[in-house]
């Protein structure tokens, strides 16, 4: 597996392998039946190795949620495998799962409707550990309180409900929540975008020192790209349930080959200090619906190299001559491995 | 230097609720030349948002006090009637919103939701409410713009839908323009896109532009001059390059250091601000930023903690704070 991967070091953790899921879409008054389905996540090769973070980025609607969601199990997938720690867990059953979820946590995006108002900190935050009959050493209080000082909040707000908290301050009863079963894996699904951008970097800086202390991986989803390259080291561009792109941290951002991962390298608004500028890749439209996606590679009805044979022949994700291991690439007309190329402007309204 | 097209001076804004009184906006002063972009960069709960709808006179005037003075091209706006608001609202000044569904109407096409704009302001009969709102849908980039016309907001996408917004705003050629986070919910390369449009007309057009946004990336690629909010006050003023590559106030500091960016060393930590910010309900006495703020041993507790520093009044590159400039530079570095 480790060759459709990407490499890196450390024992694979979290495989994913031929990854689908489609939602079926219903129709009719009385008797539903399949109109259709939505190709959220199509195929995709994935692995996260033990105490690494990798990086999943894409617009929305591109299924980076999805593969999320599917990491955890908390959906079951249309086809393809999903082993944790060498253990099929695609299928597995709630029994099966059981030993494996305290392993695996999630920390979501919204910090105010991922956490019940009707109950305090302490049970929110204790919570797993009686769910899964877990006695740590000097009782769960302590052990609640222990994990709110780790987070940054303080002990004695064990009483208190989700609203007395702030936003920044809720994200962190999120982690605590999720550090509660001392698990492996960490999924965080967009665990900052709904912050402030000084409380961003404060949650950031949290979750970045529990890795380094506790070892944990993560599989860290996200669209703002600069936040994903400071958090991982390896990092999967997603567009349309496929992966495009994936790559050490450094090669991606700086030896980019899909142009999709240029034009989304080129379109973050960057605060600028070097004066080199960067090329200037200016898309036309939006991204096509995941109901009925795109022939061949997905990416060809906005991109600037399309040819007849992108409409007609899937790429490949494959190592790029002259890219390092582990760089993986969809394309079959890469662009030049350079974040100072060209300038490419396909909107009409901002051709003339 | 001529008399700036907008010029806000010692806007107070208040609102009575049940809690108490929140000071929204507290002696806020700011300036728009015609034909440029300021940028309003601050977190939630900074006031950004309420000086803009109050230049629009869109709050709620039962439950809320504003004082201080709004001039738009010499005209007093504070205490305007409403008619004569009415007049200036579409025409002369207009609004982009943050979220493009929710502000247009699902049950009007989008051609007739531009019509109305012109038809109203212009006296424009229906034909030509029509052509005008075609005009405008080409100019923003929509394809088959002939055919779009007659669609519902729901048939556009997300990026289609805010293109609409602008066409919808710009169609009686205002004279100023407030984008209040124009491309927050949309995704990135769909928002350099949009980013690039409004530059580009205002280019055409002239139009001078109010953009509110809490993301320093999209201030420096747009804008001219910055103003960064802190609990309803600006905190420092400037243009893009003297508050992005030479800032001088604390919180400004806090946001740059804050924020990851693509040319950043990794595995160094971010330098985030500590805290939260304050309930403006209950604004901190002095320089609101102090129960935040590293220096304020060194700038004087006694007088951070007791008197409000006051943005430096002339024009240019200004801070409210008491450090002295060696230090900021000092600290800066």
């Amino acid at each position: 597996m480790s060759e459709t991967t990407g490499e890196s070091g450390g024992e694979a953790l979290l495989e994913l392998s031929g990854l689908k899921k489609h939602f079926p879409l219903t129709g009719g008054l009385i008797f539903k039946r399949q109109v259709g389905q939505v190709h959220a996540v199509d195929g995709i090769d994935l692995t996260v190795h033990a105490g690494e973070t990798l990086g999943l980025v894409g617009e929305s609607g591109c299924g980076k949620s999805t593969t999320g969601r599917l990491a955890a199990r908390l959906l079951e997938p249309t086809a393809g495998n999903i082993r944790y720690a060498g253990q099929e867990i695609g299928h597995a059953s709630r029994r099966g799962l059981k030993p494996i979820r305290a392993e695996i946590q999630m920390i979501f995006q919204d910090p105010y409707s991922s956490l019940n108002p009707r109950h305090t900190v302490g049970s929110i935050v204790g919570g797993p550990m009686e769910i899964n009959g877990i006695n740590p050493a000097g009782g769960v209080k302590n052990r609640v309180q222990e994990l709110l000082e780790i987070v940054g909040l303080n002990p004695e707000h064990y009483n208190r409900f989700p609203h007395e908290f702030s936003g920044g301050q809720r994200q962190r009863i999120g982690v605590a929540r999720a550090l509660s079963l001392n698990p492996k894996l960490i999924i965080a699904d967009e665990p900052v975008s709904a912050l402030d951008v000084s409380i961003q970097a404060q949650v950031v800086n949290l979750l970045q020192q529990l890795q380094r202390d506790m070892g944990i991986a993560f599989l860290f989803i996200a669209h703002d790209l600069a936040v994903v390259r400071h958090f991982s080291q390896r990092v999967a561009v997603m567009y349309l349930g496929k992966i495009v792109e994936i790559a050490d941290r450094d090669s991606l951002y700086t030896r980019p080959r899909h142009p999709y991962t240029h034009a989304l390298l080129s379109a973050v608004p960057e605060v600028t200090e070097d004066d080199e500028p960067r090329e200037r890749i200016r898309l036309a439209g939006d991204v096509p619906s995941p109901i009925n996606p795109p022939s061949g590679c997905r990416f060809r009805t906005r991109c600037w190299k399309a040819q007849d044979k992108c409409a007609t022949e899937e790429p490949p994700l494959v190592r790029l001559e002259g890219n390092k291991e582990g760089h993986l690439t969809a394309c079959h007309f890469p662009e030049q491995p350079s974040v100072h190329g060209r300038d490419v402007v396909l909107d009409p309204a901002l051709r003339s | 230097m001529s008399t700036p097209f907008l010029s806000v001076r010692d806007l107070t804004v208040d609102f009575h609720t049940e809690d108490g009184v929140v000071h929204a906006v507290n002696g806020l002063s700011f300036d728009v030349e015609k034909g440029t972009t300021l940028g309003i960069v601050g977190e939630s709960g900074s006031g950004k948002s309420v000086t803009n709808l109050t230049v629009l006179g869109l709050h709620n005037p039962e439950n809320t006090t504003i004082s201080g003075e709004i001039r738009l091209d010499g005209d007093e706006l504070i205490g305007a009637s409403r008619s004569s608001m009415e007049k200036l609202r579409g025409n002369k000044v207009a609004m982009i919103f943050q979220d493009p569904l929710t502000s247009l109407s699902p049950y009007h096409t989008i051609g007739k939701q531009i019509g109305e704009v012109y038809r109203k302001h212009k006296g424009a009969s229906r034909a030509e409410a029509r052509d005008r709102a075609i005009e405008m849908l080409t100019r923003v980039g929509i394809p088959q713009p002939k055919t779009r016309v007659d669609d519902y907001p729901h048939q556009f996408s997300g990026g289609m839908r805010q293109r609409a917004m602008i066409a919808m705003a710009l169609v009686c050629d205002p004279d100023l323009l407030i984008a209040d986070e124009p491309t927050t919910a949309l995704d990135v390369t769909v928002q350099a896109q949009i980013l690039d449009l409004l530059k580009n007309l205002q280019d055409e057009m002239g139009t001078s532009i109010i953009l509110i946004t809490h993301d320093l990336g999209v201030v420096a690629n747009t804008a001219h001059d910055v103003l960064v909010m802190y609990a309803g006050r600006a905190v420092e003023r400037g243009t893009v390059k003297e508050v992005l590559h030479e800032p001088r106030h604390p919180y400004t500091w806090g946001l740059l250091g804050s924020m990851p960016r693509l040319s950043s060393a990794v595995d160094v930590p971010l330098l985030p601000v500590r805290g939260t910010p304050p309930s403006l309900l209950n604004v901190p006495p002095g320089c609101p930023f102090h129960p935040r703020c590293d220096y304020v041993k060194l700038a004087g507790p006694e007088l951070c903690r007791s008197e409000r520093p006051e943005l430096s009044p002339h024009r240019g590159h200004g801070d409210a704070c008491y450090l002295t400039l060696a230090q900021k530079r000092e600290i800066h570095k």
